[in-house]
């Protein structure tokens, strides 16, 4: 019985580990399915926003409440997924909390802190429960935050209380065993939280509490490894790639919009600054679909976890225009997945006669922007929507010449005239004349 | 007006010390040009050598490129580098904080480096030094005003105290806004939106910028952009308010105290 728990925990952890392999190795392909971009400039500044972005959440401590919260619920991840490494080892060798014996002391403080972090992580899952379904806080329920968003959002934190109930369950079963059957059951001392329950669970027989307790272990390995899979096609993708893109985060001023070389040599061609180069197929101007951008722009998009912070601070929708940075993110990643699974199945790709520009993003969202980095300023781990915009947009005004009239317009005045309104040039010192 | 171009230094054998850009707002905008005259005026009475190109002074491309057309831009920026490497020009100031974004930010992917400042720094650097002496008891002294953050100053270039500390220097009552600093909210006019309608929508964003501002009691707003100068005048006129509450630009609040 024993050896077939072992060999059925080893099964399950290999296919586990495949499948999250697959599906690593498919986001890894997507986001390279971007174009190429050197980033290894400035290692110091980068490792600083990843310390203090993505690992110290600087800029989640703008709003204290969910901040304190995700930190409950943040740090319980970190510290809690400690305790997996034992469960693996036991599931692997069939034994049975398998460090008690060589931490001594240290083990029921440590399963202690896991206790009050399990509890921490479960409240603060709750009031975000309620903070999204009950109290309805607007960024969770505006136009893109259709019903698989929101029910992605709420299976997460569903998913978490029920684990942080596995453990509570399964350690409050394991002190009743513990004074029933000693030597099987290692002594934890008592814990302070999971205590409590034990007297609801005393009067059931040792068979059945040998049985609770193993479904809690196997409910909870099995919760975090399935959790895993899931994560890789959620919004909270953002545990791990969180990190990665605040490394990768654009450093320059925000101000500052990234050069196009191809432009450059082109344009030196043409003012005489520069021999005609041999001519190079330049490729698209700006980006009609995802594989335009850069990869570091589809690996935001997968480290978008949907929280709306960027799109409750943007002018435009704030005055109710269809904008939303946050949807920009969301739908460049679904565009993105989409060209996966055709990948996958040995599809056309990118290929399939839809873009990013026009079959998720329309021209009237990118039209809206002021660029005025109010986005930028608010992601928590610092995404850049105002990237993907602008490169929609660089398509639209030279591969299509389909920019709004007045933008025509003004291109044309600025290239008869110099200057984006209509005057003549030898007018233009002519504020000099006054007084 | 004094205002020497540097083609008039050239011919004498003169470089400026630091060149005025005054950005097509500044050149062509009624409004805006009572601004140009104002910071003219400050630079004169500080004895600065100045100059500006005049005529030679072309459209940085900033709304070119941030509507998508790049090689307009370029074009713009290439021939603005041309001439300004021609005049050999280290440093430039400008009111503009979409000139001032382009030239600082992005003209060095071009061949163009320069020391770039924009005014609320240059005027809060002169007034700290001394070079500005404000009148004593000067018209703003205890009155109640507010600072609309420039995007393109505050979040593109994390200028946030130096327009405060100019008007600190009025002996005003500086009033914030709710949304100010990093959160403070665009006027509505950048990213190439000053030369084009608003998409549809439910309110135009100067009309909820000027509610805010309004809504501290101001008398006075100021704005340290021609965009913002634009916008915000426009949204206290829809809220009619012209009478009561001035839009001013930071030049001009510092030439009326000299």
């Amino acid at each position: 019985m024993a050896l077939l728990q072992q060999i059925i925990f080893i099964a399950t952890l290999v296919a586990a580990g495949f499948f999250i392999r697959k599906r690593v190795l498919r986001i890894r392909d997507n986001i390279f399915l971007g174009k190429k971009k050197s980033i290894h400039d400035r290692r110091n500044e980068r490792l600083k926003n990843m310390l203090l972005m993505a690992f110290g959440q600087k800029k989640m401590f703008k709003r204290p409440l969910p901040a304190i919260l995700h930190f409950f619920i943040y740090t319980g991840f970190l510290v809690i997924n400690l305790e997996v490494l034992e469960f693996i080892i036991d599931g692997i060798f069939g034994t049975h909390r398998i460090l008690a014996p060589y931490l001594g002391g240290v083990y029921p403080i440590a399963m202690n802190v896991f206790e009050f972090l399990a509890l921490a992580v479960l409240t603060a899952c709750v009031i975000f429960l309620i903070r999204r379904n009950i109290l309805k806080i607007p960024r969770f329920w505006s136009a893109e935050m259709t019903s698989w968003p929101r029910l992605d959002a709420n299976l997460i934190l569903t998913t978490e209380i029920v684990l942080m109930c596995a453990i509570f369950t399964m350690n409050a079963s394991d002190q009743i065993l513990q004074t029933r059957n000693p030597e099987h059951y290692i002594s934890t001392g008592t814990l302070f939280l999971s205590s409590h329950i034990i007297s609801i669970l005393q009067p059931l027989s040792t068979s059945t509490l040998e049985f609770l307790e193993r479904f809690c272990w196997w409910f909870h390995i099995v919760g975090i490894l399935g959790f895993t899979i899931y994560v890789t096609y959620s919004k909270h993708l953002h545990i791990f790639m969180a990190f990665l893109n605040t490394y990768y985060a654009k450093l320059e001023a925000k101000g500052h919009i990234n050069n196009m070389p191809v432009v450059t040599n082109e344009v030196k061609t043409m003012l005489g600054l520069a021999p005609a180069a041999a001519p190079v197929e330049p490729g698209r101007f700006g980006a009609k679909d995802v594989i335009d951008l850069s990869w570091n722009n589809l690996m935001a998009a997968y480290s978008c976890t949907e929280c709306g912070r960027c799109t409750s601070e943007c002018p435009a929708n704030l005055t109710g225009k269809k904008l939303s940075p946050r949807k920009i993110m969301m739908d460049t990643r679904d565009r993105l997945e989409e060209i996966g699974r055709s990948l996958d199945k040995k599809g056309k790709g990118a290929n399939d006669g839809k873009f990013l520009l026009g079959d998720y993003i329309s021209k009237e969202e990118i039209n809206a922007c002021t660029s005025c980095n109010a986005c930028v300023e608010a992601c928590p781990v610092m995404i850049n929507p105002l990237e993907i915009i602008l490169e929609l947009r660089r398509y639209v005004a030279m591969e299509e010449s389909g920019s709004p009239a007045s933008w025509n317009s003004m291109f044309q005045n600025i290239e008869t005239s110099f200057a984006p309104w209509k005057f003549s040039p030898a007018d233009r010192f002519n504020w000099s004349k006054q007084e | 007006m004094n205002a020497p171009t540097v083609a008039d230094l050239a011919a004498k054998g003169e470089t400026p010390d630091v060149l005025f850009w005054v950005g097509c707002a500044g050149s062509f905008d009624d409004r805006a040009k009572r601004v140009t005259v104002a910071f003219v005026k400050i630079l004169n009475a500080v004895g600065i050598k100045f100059a500006v190109l005049g005529t030679e002074e072309a459209c940085t491309g900033d709304p070119a490129r941030r509507a998508g057309n790049e090689f307009l831009f370029q074009m713009q920026a290439m021939n603005n580098i041309q001439v300004l490497n021609g005049y050999n020009i280290k440093k430039i100031v400008t009111a503009c904080p979409h000139c001032f974004n382009t030239i600082k930010n992005e003209y060095p992917d071009l061949g163009g480096n320069y020391e770039v400042i924009h005014h609320a720094t240059f005027l809060q650097q002169l007034i700290n030094n001394g070079k500005i002496k404000l009148k004593e008891g000067g018209a703003f002294k205890g009155k109640k005003i507010t600072y609309h953050d420039s995007c393109y100053l505050g979040r593109a270039n994390n200028i946030y105290e130096a327009p405060r500390e100019v008007l600190q220097a009025l002996d005003a009552d500086l009033v914030e806004m709710k949304r100010c600093r990093t959160t403070g909210l665009c006027c509505g006019a950048g990213g190439a939106q000053m030369f084009k309608e608003p998409e549809k929508g439910k309110k135009d964003i100067n009309v909820e910028r000027a509610e805010e501002a309004l809504g501290t009691g101001a008398t006075t707003i100021a704005v340290a952009c021609p965009f913002c100068m634009t916008m915000m005048t426009d949204g206290v006129k829809n809220k009619e308010k012209e009478a009561e509450v001035k839009v001013k630009d930071l030049a001009e609040l510092i030439a009326e105290s000299l």
